[in-house]
């Protein structure tokens, strides 16, 4: 498809758009990397290894060069300075299933964050290599005993000086084991909740064993994938603060609101899938598989119970599709962040389903794990399952995502 | 084929989808279909329906009778979605009145493609209202009708016909003399016709059993002489129109839940603080809005990728039937002791949603259909 009329989500595009998409797609028939010679996780936010880390990197700096990463940033920033282009480059980066992009945390939450609250040298040092992932970044917001009540974080940031002396101990961080900078919410008056907190950026990478210690965590599935990062008597100066003193809540808000895609900025998102791999792997895959495995000495496809089964989590990932695609025909809505905010909490516990489904379904064998020879399809689905919760939990639980839902969509009295 | 990204819901859809939903606001408030149809709460009450004939005229006269007439036969010919966005509204409304069975009629007379059927559809926007008698024994469109067509006479019964007391004419699926199932309409008022009422829990349909002795079919009352490809064409639409009706419903439902949970206090806070009470009302907008995208969706396969169109309306009337019964059950127990007594109005539309979810076949028989299509295993 060339001449660009054509928008994914059915908006037209405006003159500038619509060459601009011209160029995404010519530039993209010509500069896909080529497949990678080392296995890559689901996810970026799993990534292992630096071979891993260096495709994917590699990747992520050819789009930007080629203006297709940041294009909405401002050239000072290192963007390419366009309006509202990314959602154009993004749906021309999924259309082609491009990989996708390693520094998630930065480009979908730091980024904004920084954008609109950092001061203009700050932004100007840190946006360009973020955008174009020579610097990887990280987030610390949770802790110990700061999960889904993320107001209560403990880490303590001391003003001396022009300086910020930080202690505190920060977990689930992904991507901490090759990030630069952290974003980081840390506590600076104790006498009051909310007005107590404050934002910075922390260069982690350089206080590597001064003041500031990554340790592996590892997941229910034996991986590891993310970190806990302890800071002990870290020292940073006071320009690297988002936001006023005693302003942190809200510079947080400005991150959560991009990290659930309810924000202003579009974060660049390559990574697709084409239609058919797609169809494949979600709940519509529970239909090759049922054909495989056996029940009761007949193909499962043949057991009612489990025929019934699949088609509940096919038609609840349709309705997802079909509710996201009503959400844009403002016609149909009366609230514009109802269905929206419903995608992490329903996306999450259909996989999360999928994969249960997809267990039962496999029976005696779904107990056969990554080692195992005879595992079906490499044993994924136990992982898939077990990892699934990584998804229900992050970001805002399942429940939070209910809380949310309740308090800004149906106007219920607030939780906290 | 493929769809419009918007489900090809424009302009004229939108006025209509707001001139229903102010005309249902004026004229069927949950008061006014409570008094209408709930005075007396006796099981063992007259099964008279009562319903108000002058409101259906009105409808008749803003020209809803006629929006899914096809141009042929003189009516609007709008595309599905115009039907679904009405009907949505009517169930939000608990509308008591035969637009629904007329409506679904319309689709039956437009698929049988002949000339008397043609005349019907006329006489559809004139304002003639429709029952349908186009079920099986167990409720559900099928090949093995009930009624026998021999010699120009109709003989049997149809089962489960929807609102046979506030329509004029019915459409009957029959067997002919070589057991192949044909449609023909008959006046209600026909020599040799008896209805014969069903006490049924809804208190906003009605609902009954007719039986046919030697009723005298003319020729112009033969609509279609093949109603097998007819039935299997009309039953997707039928049960996204049914589907609509269910996410109408069960947004008034929400909505007024939602609006009790707020202002109902317990424990010095109103309820819907507390999250057993907040997350299932969340659950229910969910299910709600994915009935309602998998509903516009089949509607808009309707007009714009027919070929789809069965896979995507079991999706509809699947999802649909459960989330209706769901929000139902969530709206009775969220209400507590109040939302149990026959003086709340939720009992009207708890009725009516479990009725809708099982009306021409509930979840599971619409999941085991898509299933057949999915799976490449059955004839859809």
């Amino acid at each position: 498809m060339s001449g660009g009329a054509a928008s994914g989500d059915g908006r037209k595009d405006t003159p500038e758009q619509a060459e601009f998409r011209d160029y995404c797609q010519d530039w993209l028939s010509n500069n896909l990397p080529s497949p990678p010679t080392v296995r890559l996780p689901q996810s970026p936010l799993e990534i292992m290894t630096t071979d891993q880390l260096e495709y994917l990197c590699a990747w992520q700096k050819s789009a930007y060069d080629a203006g297709l990463v940041g294009c909405d940033y401002p050239e000072a920033h290192g963007g390419a300075g366009r309006k509202d282009c990314q959602r154009i480059a993004n749906q021309e980066m999924q259309s082609v299933a491009s990989p996708y992009l390693p520094n998630v945390i930065g480009l979908g939450m730091a980024a904004p964050t920084i954008y609109f609250h950092a001061q203009e040298p700050l932004k100007e040092r840190v946006l360009p290599k973020l955008l174009s992932g020579e610097e990887i970044w990280c987030q610390g917001f949770s802790e110990p005993g700061a999960g889904s009540d993320l107001a209560s974080v403990q880490t303590f940031a001391k003003k001396d000086g022009d300086n910020w002396i930080i202690n505190g101990h920060k977990v689930w961080t992904s991507l901490a084991h090759f990030a630069t900078w952290m974003i980081i919410l840390v506590r600076t008056d104790k006498s009051d909740k909310y007005k107590g907190l404050s934002y910075f950026v922390v260069p982690i990478k350089e206080a590597l064993g001064k003041g500031v210690t990554v340790r592996p965590l590892i997941k229910i599935t034996g991986e590891t994938g993310f970190n806990e990062v302890i800071f002990e008597d870290l020292v940073i100066p006071d320009a690297w603060r988002l936001g006023e003193v005693g302003e942190g809540w809200q510079v947080a808000m400005t991150t959560l609101t991009h990290e659930r895609g309810a924000g202003p900025l579009v974060t660049p998102a390559s990574g697709g899938k084409d239609k058919s791999s797609s169809r494949r792997s979600g709940s519509y895959g529970l239909i090759d598989l049922a054909k495989e495995c056996n029940k009761g000495g007949r193909p499962a496809s043949e057991d009612p119970i489990v025929r019934d089964k699949v088609m509940q989590t096919i038609i609840r990932q349709e309705g997802l599709r079909q509710a996201v695609r009503m959400s844009r025909v403002p016609s149909l809505v009366d609230h514009p962040m109802r269905i929206p905010l419903q995608g992490k909490l329903v996306g999450t516990e259909i996989m999360q389903d999928v994969a249960a489904l997809a267990m039962e379904i496999e029976g005696a064998a779904s107990s056969l794990y990554l080692a195992d020879e005879n595992a079906p399809h490499e044993g994924q689905w136990p992982l898939a399952y077990m990892n699934s919760f990584g998804m229900t939990i992050a970001a805002g639980t399942s429940e939070v995502q209910r809380n949310i839902l309740g308090e800004r969509v149906l106007g219920l009295p607030k939780s906290k | 084929m493929t769809q419009p990204k918007n489900f090809g819901f424009g302009d004229d859809e939108k006025m209509l989808r707001e001139s229903a939903r102010k005309f249902f606001t004026d004229n069927s408030s949950p008061d006014q279909v409570h008094k209408l149809v709930a005075g007396d709460p006796d099981p063992h009450r007259d099964l008279a329906a009562n319903w108000d004939s002058s409101l259906w005229q009105q409808m008749v006269e803003l020209g809803w009778t006629s929006i899914a007439v096809p141009e042929r036969a003189g009516g609007m010919g709008m595309p599905a979605v115009a039907a679904i966005a009405l009907v949505e509204e009517s169930g939000r409304a608990a509308y008591v009145g035969p637009l629904l069975s007329t409506l679904c009629a319309t689709y039956v007379l437009d698929a049988c493609n002949s000339a008397n059927a043609d005349v019907s559809l006329g006489q559809v926007i004139e304002g003639r209202s429709y029952a349908l008698a186009i079920g099986n024994q167990e409720g559900v469109i099928g090949d093995a009708p009930t009624a026998f067509l021999r010699d120009g006479k109709l003989n049997g019964e149809a089962l489960y016909v929807q609102d046979p007391q506030k329509c004029d004419s019915i459409i009957v699926s029959a067997l002919d003399a070589n057991d192949k199932p044909v449609l023909v309409t008959v006046e209600k008022s026909s020599q040799g016709v008896t209805l014969l009422s069903d006490a049924i829990v809804d208190l906003t349909r009605d609902q009954g059993r007719i039986l046919f002795a030697d009723v005298s079919i003319a020729d112009a009352q033969l609509l279609c002489e093949s109603a097998g490809p007819v039935l299997k064409k009309v039953e997707p639409i039928i049960a996204t129109l049914l589907a609509a009706d269910m996410v109408g419903a069960a947004e008034w439902q929400l909505q007024t839940t939602n609006e009790y949970a707020k202002t109902r206090e317990q424990f010095g806070r109103p309820i819907g603080f507390f999250q057993a009470v907040k997350h299932p009302l969340v659950d229910m907008m969910v299910m709600i809005d994915q009935a309602r995208g998998l509903t516009y969706n089949a509607a808009c396969a309707w007009d714009h990728e027919p070929e789809s169109m069965d896979k995507f309306s079991y999706m509809a009337k699947a999802s649909a039937a459960e989330m209706a019964i769901f929000c139902s059950n969530r709206s009775i127990q969220l209400h507590g002791g109040i939302g149990f007594t026959w003086e709340c109005y939720l009992h009207l539309y708890f009725k009516r949603q479990m009725h809708s979810q099982m009306l021409f076949g509930d979840a599971t028989y619409y999941r085991a259909k898509l299933a057949g299509c999915l799976f490449g295993d059955q004839a859809a």
